[in-house]
């Protein structure tokens, strides 16, 4: 196990099985204290599942976890500490925003009944939902319904956060104030796993990440680490691509191929400096060079495949 | 205003002693939903029908009329015990088989249960405060009835002493209390099949197939309760001793019936609530 001052969640050979089916299969997740981490991985591939072990909404066949140091055990230690946004906003269609946060306020044996009015409307006016407050939830577009999913997570500080998919439903302005209350979260020291389909958004808030795929982590650690094992790719431009191939190719290069007047191949462990060097000695025109930096969103597919089906 | 201003209000603490707001939560949740305040207007009604009909019929119910029923004309308190005879098979069990039925189900059916989980509730303090609110709705509901019938039974046919059963007469004030005390009783069965129902709450996400399956419960012990065959099973269904509330209507009260009622209740509820605990406990919530 890992140390608890370190890692914020750390679980080790976690596994959940629903009668044949295994959801989560012996995943060891590790977020750091103080970590952005995003959770990814297509539709079904467990992450769902494993942070409704992490909460203790689902009992793990096998494998053990501690949150915040605590055992499952000893979870509900630690919950007051946590805030979630699990699969979506849930609350009673026929309160108002305001009640229904006065409700799971109440229900916080650790929550002051003094500061309550306080807390929920400061709460509010974070998600930028205090106009709407005594509507009903029913009333609520997906958006508001999301931002109040996120200010009941909300009404007490926290130390780790966690959050599902929670830009779902949002406009661009919305997913922009998430990130940004993200961001400012983490700036106070909260540790935040948050699981997104959106890559480019989770490039942009998080520090680490971690993939699932078929209910296996398939890779975890800092983005750098996550995206180092993608090779970055050179794009030469040259009139003559054809004679450029062996030249790419007898310094190293792979899955080298061309595509129109470019030639494009896998960098590799070459350094790009000498790829002109090389093509200029070989007497080619270089009319440009570029070497693309794996994004995360290469990476996730050259991990979990280019398909569009959900993992069975 | 930023989490650090958050972070001064609020400390995470020792959890707090107080208990009851979580449960006063519960209870506005219950009254103040519509559906429940609907159910309650409808238990009120019986007692209404009952009063206005006897007396604006020309022959007064004779001798032959069921129990509490001819005695309306003499005293207006019977109107309660007329009610709650009428209602005690059907309405109050109904009322008290939806709001049980949907005490956990209808939170695991809107998804709201996993956010009470997480906040945290503990499983155990959520079962206790579940069933309070249902236990307190189902005295709610018998008391409507009595209550109603209490009042217009005495502004019709005026309050003053009453006969019992047993043909003695008591003061108006302790007529009173008896029938509150019949309410309270005919509550506590009310509450013990609340307990049934909270039981088969825990099973499903589905409110109305938990609220059904509770009435089909009551009435299938209702059934059975009638089959002079299945004598022997009659001392421990529920029903069985419901209607034993009208031997607080004698002199001396007649105190077996209702102790039994009360001991078989007692029961029902210790053997259903452990029984849900042992389901909810380890229930996967992936709703």
């Amino acid at each position: 196990m890992t140390d608890d001052a370190v890692h914020a969640i750390a679980t080790s050979g976690l596994t959940k099985r629903f009668g044949s089916q295994v959801a989560v299969d012996a995943i060891d997740l590790a977020v750091p204290t103080g970590a952005v981490y995003g959770f990814l991985g297509p539709n079904g591939s467990g992450k769902t599942t494993t942070i409704r072990m992490l909460l203790g909404l689902v009992m793990p066949t096998a494998g053990s976890f501690r949150v915040l140091g605590e055992e499952q055990a000893t979870l509900t230690a630690a919950l007051p500490r946590v805030g979630a946004l699990v699969e979506g906003p849930a609350f009673h269609l026929y309160l108002s925003g305001r009640a229904n946060l006065r409700r799971l306020d109440a229900a916080d044996r650790y929550a002051d009944p003094a500061t309550a009015r306080r807390r929920i409307d400061a709460a509010l006016d974070r998600v930028g939902l205090l106009a709407a407050a005594d509507k009903r939830f029913r009333a609520y577009s997906l958006g508001m319904r999301q931002r109040l999913a996120i200010a009941a997570a909300l009404l007490t500080p926290k130390d780790l956060l966690v959050l599902d998919e929670p830009t779902n439903g949002l406009d661009p302005q919305g997913t922009r104030e998430v990130r940004h209350l993200v961001s400012s979260l983490a700036d106070d020291g909260t540790t935040v796993l948050v699981s997104s389909h959106l890559l480019s958004e989770i490039e942009q808030m998080c520090s680490h990440v971690g993939v699932m795929h078929v209910g296996r982590m398939l890779k975890q650690g800092t983005v750098a680490e996550v995206t180092r094992g993608v090779h970055p790719l050179a794009r030469l431009e040259t009139p003559d691509p054809a004679a450029a191939v062996p030249v790419l190719q007898g310094l190293g290069l792979t899955e080298v191929r061309i595509e129109g007047h470019v030639v494009v191949g896998e960098l590799g462990a070459v350094p790009p400096e000498k790829v002109v060097a090389a093509c200029v000695h070989a007497g080619l025109d270089v009319t440009g060079f570029a070497v693309a930096a794996p994004s995360l969103e290469d990476t996730f597919v050259a991990l979990t495949g280019e398909g569009f089906d959900v993992s069975g | 205003m930023s989490a650090a201003e958050l972070t001064q209000i609020t400390s995470v603490a020792a959890p707090r002693r107080i208990r009851s707001r979580f449960l006063r939560s519960e209870l506005r949740l219950i009254f103040g939903r519509r559906r429940n305040q609907l159910a309650l207007t409808v238990l009120g009604l019986p007692p209404l029908a009952i009063a206005i009909a006897v007396r604006t019929s020309l022959s007064q119910p004779g001798s032959e009329a069921p129990t509490f029923f001819s005695s309306i004309a003499g005293n207006g308190l019977f109107v309660a015990l007329a009610a709650l005879t009428v209602e005690m098979a059907m309405l109050l069990p109904l009322a008290t088989s939806i709001v049980s039925g949907d005490s956990v189900a209808g939170e695991a059916n809107s998804g709201t249960l996993r956010y009470l989980l997480t906040v945290p509730v503990g499983r155990l303090r959520l079962l206790f405060v579940k069933y309070a609110g249902i236990a307190v709705f189902a005295l709610a509901a018998t008391l409507v009835v009595a209550l109603t019938g209490v009042l217009i039974g005495v502004i019709l046919f005026g309050g003053g002493s009453m006969t019992l059963l047993s043909g003695n007469q008591i003061g108006s004030a302790s007529g009173l209390v008896r029938v509150i005390g019949a309410a309270l009783y005919l509550g506590a069965g009310m509450a013990a099949l609340g307990a049934v129902g909270l039981f088969l709450s825990t099973l499903t996400e589905q409110p109305i197939a938990a609220a059904l399956v509770t009435m089909v419960f009551s009435a299938g012990s209702l059934i059975m309760d009638q089959i002079p065959q299945l004598g022997a099973l009659h001392p421990y269904l529920l029903v069985d001793h419901w209607s034993s509330f009208s031997d607080l209507f004698r002199y001396p009260i007649l105190w077996t019936g209702v102790l039994h009622g009360l001991y078989v209740d007692l029961a029902y509820v210790v053997i259903a609530f452990l029984a849900a605990w042992a389901r909810f406990s380890v229930k996967d919530i992936t709703s």
